[in-house]
């Protein structure tokens, strides 16, 4: 028990907390900016593919990282612009969609892979986004060791938790967004096109998750895997929900969900061969899916959720 | 521009529609080909040569289908009430390790008595994994996509533990692979010196009875009934719920079934490649079919003949075989869309209507 205490009490615990936290922070910042607006968007899953794979692509073919974060957000963007594209003017059904978005995204992102590497035995790897330790704060102990000591993007991330949740509550647009996914109606009568705040923000949401998964290839690691991915748009969906839509809530949510996956990977050190591994590696899906059935009940989902809208016909 | 539902839609429309989808999706695919330089005419020659140009090709066909078929009915059957089953992958592999479990050694029975058995506590065991999501959906209305979708990820962690664990072949040289199925567990070969076995007979059984239940039965017309308007058929006295459960022990244990039927059929044992998406082709699958039980068998062979023809044809030019998972997910959006040309005319100038 000491052992896990002086474990949550150091700095290299949070750091890498942080770390694991940060494609979740923007997987689910952008699925929560599209369901806002009243679009579940299922392709996540794909669309942090394609980020991770477009933006290391970019890098891997001599840009620099920053630019492969950019062509991993357009990539997303695209994706979303298609997802949006279905769903919103043509009210297509968003599961069946979403989930043809994630199968589009996954298959397009090993196809170009392999396209441009027929043949490779070892993935070949790429110069990542280094550490980037701000100075003064960074030595504060453990609270500032650990929240200063990231690379950029997790500095990106948790300053776009402030940008939505600023835009989402303090703007007109954010007013905006929120009528189209509460009441769609009431927002064409205020002279909102529905149609354009929904899709605006399915493309902005979905170019949030790309970087999200771009982090796993420019940061975290420094190489395409297959199945890289594995899930975590999926956990972010339930991280939405277990947020209640709320950006902050969606910060903690992710923050307290890391931990635990760090938590897990220490502990599997110390219990060793006593438990098999794949029980450690479950618990993210199982903790995710109790989340998701302790938060349900009471969930506040904007109500004009997965229902599309027509200008003219009533709901 | 605006639109205009249709009044009337022919039958002649509504089969036409896949195939319209097919087309456009082979005409976007054609740009990923050219992309690689290799000529397109050529390239779709080949992946049709690979998928139905000999007697061989099209038994391999066949027995990629069969699994899909089965997945496929699983998510029809489910979408048709709406119940958003996307987790056929993880039942298939909970139906194959129930299947490895009763089949490889500890019932010794004769195969008149074992192969069914294996058979049916493989559907078993993917319909009891629904039915959780299911529960879970209607009593606290919890999403099923995304508990489903999370449960494919633990059940195959699951089936790596087990085969690396209580379940590892002694005889595998260390692979994390079960022990064989009995020979009495074994589903025979439909076509001799063939990949081809019964399992295929199965599923397409399975289509017609479906599609029995669906035209002919009480049972059909309430799921139809529970998946156009819940409300309504609650208020016309239907059990919502208790409907929704039994499309969940319906569709997971199609899922389950192809699972069974894998390993009984073709592979014999179990590893952690039984299954390159079968759950995830099933949607589309279900969704080109336009959920329609017989139409799935044409599904599923075409969609099959595009993963096999696809490895043929990467064979011989530079096009990554991943090719087939592309088109199969085009295919999948441009069925949406055109179902929704089916269901609406697009307006583009003249007198609005009422």
């Amino acid at each position: 028990m000491t052992d896990i205490l002086d474990l949550l009490a150091s700095a290299a615990f949070w750091t890498a907390t942080l770390r694991i936290a940060t494609p979740y922070i923007l997987g689910t910042l952008g699925e929560l900016v599209c369901e806002r607006a009243g679009v579940l968007n299922l392709g996540i899953e794909g669309i942090m593919t394609l980020g991770a794979m477009a933006g290391w692509m970019t890098v891997y073919q001599g840009g620099d990282l920053w630019t492969g974060v950019m062509v991993a957000a357009l990539a997303g963007g695209m994706l979303g612009l298609l997802h949006a594209l279905l769903t919103v003017p043509l009210g297509l059904s968003q599961h069946v969609t979403g989930i043809g978005v994630t199968l589009l995204g996954t298959s397009l992102s090993y196809y170009v892979y392999r396209m441009v590497l027929p043949q490779v035995s070892s993935p070949p790897t790429i110069e990542p986004f280094q550490p980037w330790a701000v100075p003064v704060l960074s030595e504060i102990p453990v609270i500032g060791q650990a929240l200063f000591n990231q690379t950029p993007l997790t500095y990106a991330a948790l300053a776009a938790v402030g940008l939505v949740a600023w835009v989402l509550y303090r703007t007109p647009l954010g007013l905006g967004v929120r009528m189209v996914g509460e009441n769609p109606a009431a927002a064409e009568a205020q002279g909102i096109s529905v149609t354009a705040v929904r899709m605006g923000a399915v493309v902005c949401g979905s170019a949030l998750m790309a970087v999200g998964g771009a982090f796993l290839t420019l940061s975290a690691f420094n190489a395409f895997f297959f199945n890289m991915i594995n899930g975590r748009g999926w956990i972010c969906i339930a991280l939405v929900v277990f947020a209640s839509w709320r950006p902050g809530k969606a910060l903690l949510g992710a923050v307290l969900f890391a931990a635990f996956d760090a938590l897990q990977l220490r502990l599997q050190q110390i219990v060793g061969p006593a438990l098999p591994y794949q029980v450690f590696l479950m618990l993210p899906y199982v903790l995710s899916i109790l989340a998701l059935v302790l938060m349900s009940r009471r969930a506040a989902y904007p109500r004009a959720l997965m229902i599309p809208f027509r200008k003219g016909e009533r709901h | 521009m605006w639109l205009e539902p249709r009044e009337h839609v022919s039958v002649a429309v509504r089969v036409l529609a896949p195939v319209g989808a097919v087309v456009a999706a082979l005409a976007l695919c054609a740009v990923l080909i050219a992309w690689t330089g290799t000529g397109v005419v050529q390239a779709y020659g080949l992946l049709y040569q690979g998928a139905l140009g000999s007697q061989f090709a099209l038994a391999e066909t066949l027995t990629r289908a069969t699994p899909l078929m089965l997945t496929g009915l699983a998510v029809a059957v489910a979408f048709r009430a709406k119940l958003w089953n996307i987790g056929a992958e993880g039942q298939l592999y909970a139906g194959a390790l129930v299947a490895v479990l009763l089949g490889s050694g500890p019932l010794e029975l004769p195969a008149w008595a074992l192969l069914p058995i294996v058979l049916i506590g493989g559907a078993l065991a993917g319909s009891l994994l629904l039915v959780g999501p299911t529960v879970l959906k209607t009593r606290f209305g919890v999403d099923e996509v995304v508990t489903t979708l999370l449960l494919n990820f633990i059940v195959l962690l699951f089936v790596s533990m087990m085969l690396e664990g209580p379940l590892k072949d002694p005889m595998g040289m260390g692979w994390p692979q079960s022990a064989p199925v009995l020979p009495e567990a074994e589903l025979p070969k439909l076509v001799e010196r063939s990949r081809l076995h019964w399992g295929l007979v199965l599923a397409m059984a399975a289509s017609v009875v479906l599609w029995v239940m669906n035209t002919r039965t009480v049972w059909g017309y309430e799921i139809k009934a529970v998946g156009a308007n819940p409300r309504a058929a609650g208020f016309a006295g239907i059990a919502v719920n208790g409907v929704m459960l039994r499309v969940a022990l319906l569709s997971g244990g199609l899922a389950g079934l192809a699972g069974a039927a894998e390993i009984a059929g073709l592979r014999g044992y179990l590893t952690l490649d039984l299954s390159p998406g079968f759950g995830y082709s099933g949607i589309v699958v279900a969704m080109l079919a336009q959920l329609h039980p017989l139409a799935v068998v044409a599904a599923s062979v075409f969609v099959a003949g595009i993963f096999v023809g696809a490895d043929a044809m990467s064979r011989s030019v530079p096009v990554p075989n991943y090719i087939a998972d592309v088109l199969v997910a085009v295919s999948l959006l441009c069925i949406l869309v055109a179902g929704f040309l089916v269901r609406y005319r697009v307006r583009l100038s003249g007198v609005r209507a009422g």
